[in-house]
């Protein structure tokens, strides 16, 4: 295997967990014939990664990596082996957004390890906690091209959080009880540990680890008082509030806080796509999500706001449109645990640091009702004005028709995962998230083949919550492996294909920006979904015209023995709407599809 | 266009020379991670002095760039974020004290040398090497004292030169050392 001879197999004695002094004994049941032996590096990562709780590890093997794939022969943890490093990265990634605990990936060496670079990306931009275990070539050869050999840590410095190189075996208690509190607080973030094989194979005889110290490493928790005070006073003066929620809020279960502040201002909230479901959608006050696919209504209140306050969001690019022109006379109050975000796109005027929920708890007996009727009421005239909608009549399937009943018949109880594209946009505007981790998506990173992994990690996560993932054709060939891994496993996720026959979100753009000449989009040579299902086992449906929609959907919220995967054909040129062309401003916010030829986008894609 | 909201683009930056010291982890790799920093917005570290701090375990640096100021915040920002980075402070409003060495070596035909000793007489410098046609001097001063010199040296021919980097350290009260845990 991997060109190296590997050492016979262990011996056959019943396994017995290692004891709590590292001491393994399993080999010594026979009285007498072996002498105890110290523990290797790689049961005492085992061991370490069982104190921390964890329950699961996504990962696939290799060379570099078997010593510590051998100790989790004898843990309790369960290894789940994926077709792909990227999948085991969001498989991670989707169980760590689901509980709002670290997923562990653990790959081996040189490809294995590059392979999770994606997953990586993906959870740094969105602040997912995840620690990843790479298996590496042993110390002595480490830097001379050795079999499988990447210089991993190099690769991965921009898209982690923090990563370590253990080059002495006994330094693996200090540095696993590190990467799970560096991944979980603050704002989270992946960590990274690459392991030599010998480091792992090595005797381990370090004493138990407590107390993490990282100098200079702080968590930010309750804001300054001062400010709290002039955010208070900057809101009272505010007749046309709007709360701009992020995943930030998700993030530290800002939500409830958030509902009173809400509540108790009488000002409307906003959230950003990853911000879906700290705040019931649902509810009254909420207009749904800003940016360039959000709804008319929330976009228009937030062109119109006199005040508006960010609670763990970023003022990303998608959001702001054209940043000079985004809020531009609207008092601006930032709430962020991470105080780089400051200033770093869109200046504030009060800066609150600190964690979310404890901010906006300070701030709720600051603040009393505002007075804002009429600002409710323009809301509402807007929400009226500029409702949601697709065409209904004519026999063509539109994937808004097909998420629009998929909301509704799942009444609020699933938890959804998407991938990137149209299909991802529609589902954030018509899937009303109505509870904090409900609804996973990759934001930041925007990765096409992050829906399905990161629903099956969500799936093991939450054995009792229905789990559907919402997938376009493009994007769901990218991870389309672990059909394997869900099938096995008998996960009864819901793999809802938007089948357009394109890369459909790059097609819209060469339609509207690029005089329709379509280049790389058409989606020739597509597999049959249904079929292909079938293949792997699993079961398979498929929705073709209007009339199938509600039936279809029934069936699959029945079948629970297993992932099921529902191939939706759509019409093939649907645009998403409404829509700010990147780096426009929200005045040119386009409700439906403009007559004639637009300007080429100033923004990036 | 209001243009009040926000931080101006990258690229049309004031050219201000900004100074940091940095306390970080002495580990292998903190060096990339601070690069990286600099060059993924395309900012270029014009000199860096390394070496081991007070404390066993932690390196200090004294870093120099150009950029404007609300750019060179950010930088700041991110370089604070990074885990291997316990303190950093920018010299904008101090008056550190602030030293940097040069060698350099010209060629110096004999009849040149008086020249250049009385140039170099009026810094804080040192023949450190004296050859048949070379001579190697040592230069000790401000990184603006060192540009004086080396630019009315120049003249008489510059053959290699190496510069070790401003390094500076506040005046009074020392404000991290709380951070580093442990005894002094
Ligand atoms: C890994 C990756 N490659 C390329 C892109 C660029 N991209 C964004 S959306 C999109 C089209 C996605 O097509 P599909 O999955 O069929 O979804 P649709 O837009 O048709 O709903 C592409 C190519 C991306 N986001 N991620
Ligand atoms: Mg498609």
């Amino acid at each position: 295997m991997d060109g190296q001879k590997m050492s016979s197999k262990r011996s056959a004695a019943p396994a017995a967990a290692a004891s709590d002094r590292g001491v393994v004994t399993r080999r010594a049941s026979r009285k007498g014939t072996v002498p105890p032996r110290v523990e290797t590096g790689a049961e005492r990562l085992v061991r370490c990664m069982e104190a921390h709780g964890v329950e699961y590890i996504f990962g696939l093997s290799g060379g570099a990596a078997m010593p510590i794939f051998d100790a989790l022969v004898d843990s309790k943890i369960k290894l789940i082996l994926t077709r792909h490093e990227q999948g085991a990265s969001h498989m991670a990634d989707g169980y760590a957004r689901a509980t709002g605990k670290p997923g562990v990936v653990l790959v081996t060496s040189g490809p294995g390890a590059t392979n999770t670079v994606t997953g990586l990306l993906t959870a740094l931009m969105d602040s997912v906690p995840m620690i990843v275990l790479t298996g590496q070539t042993p110390t002595f050869n480490l830097g001379k091209d050795a079999f499988q050999e990447a210089d991993v840590t190099g690769i991965t410095y921009p898209v982690v959080k923090h990563s370590y190189l253990v080059t002495k075996v006994n330094d693996i208690p200090r540095v696993v009880d590190e990467a799970f509190y560096l991944a979980s607080t603050g704002r989270p973030g992946p960590i990274l540990i690459d392991l030599p094989k010998d480091v792992t194979s090595a005797p381990c005889t370090a004493p138990d680890h407590d107390g993490v110290r990282i100098p200079g490493y702080v968590v930010p928790g309750r804001a300054d008082t001062d400010v709290l005070e002039a955010a208070a006073a900057a809101i009272t003066k505010s007749k046309r509030p709007v709360l701009y929620v992020g995943h930030g809020a998700v993030i530290s279960g800002a939500g409830a806080a958030i509902a009173q502040l809400s509540e108790k201002l009488q000002a409307p909230v906003v959230n950003t796509l990853l911000g879906k479901g700290a705040v019931d959608e649902t509810g009254p006050m909420h207009l749904g999500m800003l940016g360039m696919h959000g709804t008319a209504y929330a976009n228009k209140a937030v062109e119109a706001c006199d005040l508006i306050m960010a609670i763990g969001a970023r003022w990303d690019d998608r959001i702001t449109g054209r940043i000079s022109e985004f809020c531009a006379n609207a008092t601006r109050i930032h709430i962020d645990v991470d105080p780089a975000e400051f200033n770093k796109t869109v200046t504030s005027h009060v800066q609150l640091l600190g964690d979310a929920r404890l901010v906006v708890e300070d701030l709720l007996p600051l603040v009393g009702r505002l007075d804002t009727k009429p600002w409710l009421a323009q809301c509402a005239a807007w929400r009226k004005a500029y409702p949601l909608h697709y065409p209904t009549r004519g026999k063509a399937l539109r994937a808004q028709h097909v998420l629009d009943r998929v909301n509704t018949l799942t009444d609020g109880k699933a938890l959804f995962t998407t991938d990137v594209g149209q299909h991802q946009m529609w589902a954030a505007q018509f899937i009303r998230t109505r509870a904090n981790r409900m609804w996973l998506s990759s934001g930041g990173a925007g990765t096409m083949g992050y829906g399905f992994p990161s629903a099956i990690g969500a799936q093991f996560a939450k054995p009792k919550t229905p789990v559907w993932c919402v997938v376009g054709d493009g994007g769901f060939q990218m991870t389309m492996c672990e059909l394997a891994t869900a099938a096995i496993h008998k996960l009864p996720v819901k793999v809802l294909i938007i089948n357009n026959n394109y890369l459909g979100m790059v097609r819209q753009w060469q339609e509207l920006f690029f005089d329709n000449r379509l280049s790389g989009v058409d989606l020739e040579g597509n597999p049959d979904f249904v079929k292909l299902a079938r293949a792997y086992g699993v079961k398979g449906f498929y929705i073709r015209k209007p009339s199938d929609v509600d039936r279809v959907i029934k069936q699959a919220i029945k079948y629970n023995d297993g992932p099921c995967v529902i191939e939706a054909v759509v019409v093939k040129e649907d645009n998403v709407f409404p829509m700010i062309p990147a780096g426009a401003g929200y005045r040119e916010m386009l409700i439906e599809r403009p007559k004639g030829k637009l300007e080429k986008p100033e923004g990036s894609t | 266009m209001t243009g009040t909201n926000h931080i101006p683009a990258l690229g049309v930056t004031a050219n201000t020379l900004h100074t940091v010291s940095i306390i970080t982890n002495d580990h292998p790799g903190v060096l990339v991670r601070i690069a990286l920093v600099f060059a993924r917005r395309g900012y270029n570290i014009e000199s860096l002095a390394v070496s081991p701090g007070a404390r066993e375990g932690f390196a200090r640096m004294t870093i120099t760039s150009r950029g404007d100021a609300q750019n060179t915040e950010q930088i700041l920002k991110q370089l604070k974020k990074l885990i291997d980075v316990v303190y950093i402070t920018d010299h904008r409003d101090k008056a550190p004290v602030e030293v940097e060495i040069a060698l350099v070596k010209l060629r110096a035909a004999r009849a040149a040398r008086t020249d250049i000793l009385r140039i170099v007489d009026n810094f804080e410098s040192q023949v450190v090497d004296d050859e048949e046609d070379t001579l190697m001097l040592r230069l000790t001063g401000t990184s603006a004292e060192l540009d004086d010199c080396l630019g009315a040296l120049r003249p008489y021919g510059v053959e290699e030169l190496i510069r070790s980097g401003k390094i500076v350290m506040d005046s009074g009260a020392s404000n991290f050392t709380h951070l580093l845990g442990g005894a002094s």
